[in-house]
């Protein structure tokens, strides 16, 4: 059985070398940053929480001072152009070899038994990135390091934004520990009125989008939600469906997604990767689609919900 | 009702433009807290927490392979193909990514695409190209809607496949309560609000163009 053990610990070396190359140029906050990152994903199995979470407060403080990374040297304009045009649409071999190896081990590993089932996506994502690696180094003739020095190139842009998507994630779970979606699904059920079947709908689709845009991922929300309004209300006293009330109701929170900035990878990462200004360039560009798609969303529910 | 604080933190937080990792661990310790959790064990939570949602971070090991192809010219031969289509514009570009996306993540391959992998060194540079010539803050505006257009492709196209992951949290979420429904009946009524999406997406990225033919004008 190959786990997810080997691709962490892949990972992790990865984030090491970054580190690694980073004191060399005595870029010391972006050695230590990547460094405590890297422990914590190559070896994170083996310390103790207490530990861990030491770690996770470094990186916040670390990131708060900032990271003060050193530029990396890289080929110039000219050299560029004329690599791209030797090169020419080969060089997009090896970005499309990485979904096309995702999807085809997702469908096939699975009868191998060689994986766990459970995490065979995220073990095809591993292999089909390290695949794509091993074309582009060949393609390019680069070395080993030139692959590290690029790569700690890009993750240098990025910066501490890399991180958040984890640490939003570790939020929601203490949100969930500390018992947060019962308070907030109490507050919504306990202040509006839920006489009518229309406002029970439009109290659940807007209530997936607000409660997902708080813990920035809709499938937090809907269980939450579902367990509030959806089942015992909309499909219960009123007698709704609830393949409508589910499916249009996580389609109400995705919405909600396109507007938060603790949905990190969807809307503070992509910022950071694009090099923009603005942190929330995103969710600017986003916001309109998400409101008429809200809007659209309660009223698709409310149209066919109570029609069987 | 004191659990709420972290949520708080979090809007202050983001509204003061504080660094948002600071931010986050403040509102975990602080929710911890507030629910009588002694600050050892919030700290302890949040780094088991942290660990456990490593599953994030593989995403990144495409960083290598990326920054090597753009060593390699990648973002600018997608400008030459672009360069080469007179009818492009940024916005029939992105609607073009958005309508691939969206279709092919209602197959199933929603790692077609991307920000890093797609959006930063093909899908933006071939947006950029098609609207040449650009000032900096009209970059941004071009490259911002990239990244958008990949958002909206995936979200509102993966719901429509089977064999998602939302698809089947609810699948599962229902049977807990005693209701059986098909993968399929769930992802026939994900399907109205694709087709929404694509059509207000879509208009919006078409009155985009204007909006970037008004401010070369400008």
């Amino acid at each position: 059985m190959i786990g997810l053990e080997g691709i962490y610990g892949i990972t992790g070396a990865m984030f090491a070398a970054f580190a690694f190359c980073q004191a060399l140029d005595g870029a010391w906050r972006s050695a230590l940053f990547w460094g405590c990152f890297a422990l914590l994903v190559g070896a994170g199995s083996y310390l103790p929480d207490l530990y861990s979470g030491a770690l996770v407060l470094v990186l916040a403080v670390l990131g708060a001072m900032g990271l003060k990374p050193k530029p990396v040297a890289t080929t110039d304009a000219q050299t560029r152009e004329r690599s791209a045009t030797s090169l020419g649409n080969w060089l997009f071999l090896p970005a499309l070899v990485v979904p096309a190896v995702t999807f085809a081990g997702t469908l096939l590993l699975p009868a191998t038994h060689l994986v766990d089932p459970k995490q065979v996506t995220l073990i095809s994502l591993g292999a089909g990135a390290l695949i794509a690696l091993a074309i582009a180094m060949t393609m390019l003739r680069a070395s080993p390091l030139r692959a590290v020095q690029e790569g700690r190139r890009l993750v240098d842009s990025i910066g501490w934004a890399a991180v958040l998507p984890q640490m939003l994630a570790a939020l929601g779970g203490v949100f969930a520990a500390a018992g947060m979606g019962k308070v907030v699904a109490g507050l919504v059920v306990n202040t509006i009125p839920m006489t009518e079947p229309v406002v029970a709908v439009i109290t659940f689709t807007l209530g997936m989008a607000l409660f997902t845009f708080i813990m920035g991922n809709a499938f937090a929300a809907f269980p939450v939600m579902a367990a509030g309004i959806g089942l015992p209300l909309i499909v219960g006293k009123f007698g709704g469906d609830p393949v409508i009330m589910s499916a249009v109701g996580m389609l109400s929170g995705f919405c909600g997604t396109l507007l938060t900035p603790m949905a990190a990878n969807f809307n503070i990462v992509p910022a950071a990767v694009l090099e923009l200004s603005d942190r929330n360039a995103v969710i600017k560009v986003q916001a309109p689609t998400a409101f008429i798609l809200l809007a659209a969303n309660t009223i698709l529910m409310a149209l066919f919900v109570y029609h069987r | 009702m004191l659990v709420l604080s972290g949520i708080a933190v979090v809007i202050l937080g983001f509204a003061l433009r504080l660094n948002p990792l600071l931010v986050v661990v403040t509102a975990a310790l602080v929710t911890g807290l507030s629910a009588h959790i002694d600050l050892l064990s919030v700290v302890a939570m949040l780094g088991h927490a942290f660990v456990a949602n490593r599953f994030i971070a593989i995403a990144w090991l495409v960083l290598p392979v990326i920054g090597l192809l753009e060593r390699g010219g990648i973002r600018e031969r997608a400008r030459a193909l672009v360069g080469r289509i007179h009818a492009a514009t940024a916005g029939r570009v992105l609607l073009a990514y958005l309508a691939l996306r969206q279709l092919s993540a209602t197959l199933g391959l929603t790692a077609l695409g991307g920000h890093v992998q797609m959006v930063r060194p093909v899908i933006a540079p071939m947006a950029e190209a098609a609207a040449e010539p650009l000032d900096d803050k009209t970059r941004e505006i071009v490259r911002a809607n990239a990244a958008a257009a990949d958002n909206i492709g995936v979200f509102f196209g993966e719901d429509v496949f089977v064999a998602i992951g939302s698809v089947l949290l609810i699948k599962g979420f229902l049977e807990q309560n005693g209701i059986v429904v098909t993968p399929l009946q769930l992802s026939v009524w994900a399907i109205p609000t694709a087709l929404m999406a694509f059509l207000v997406h879509g208009a919006r990225l078409l009155l985009l163009d204007r909006r970037l033919k008004r401010r070369g004008a400008a």
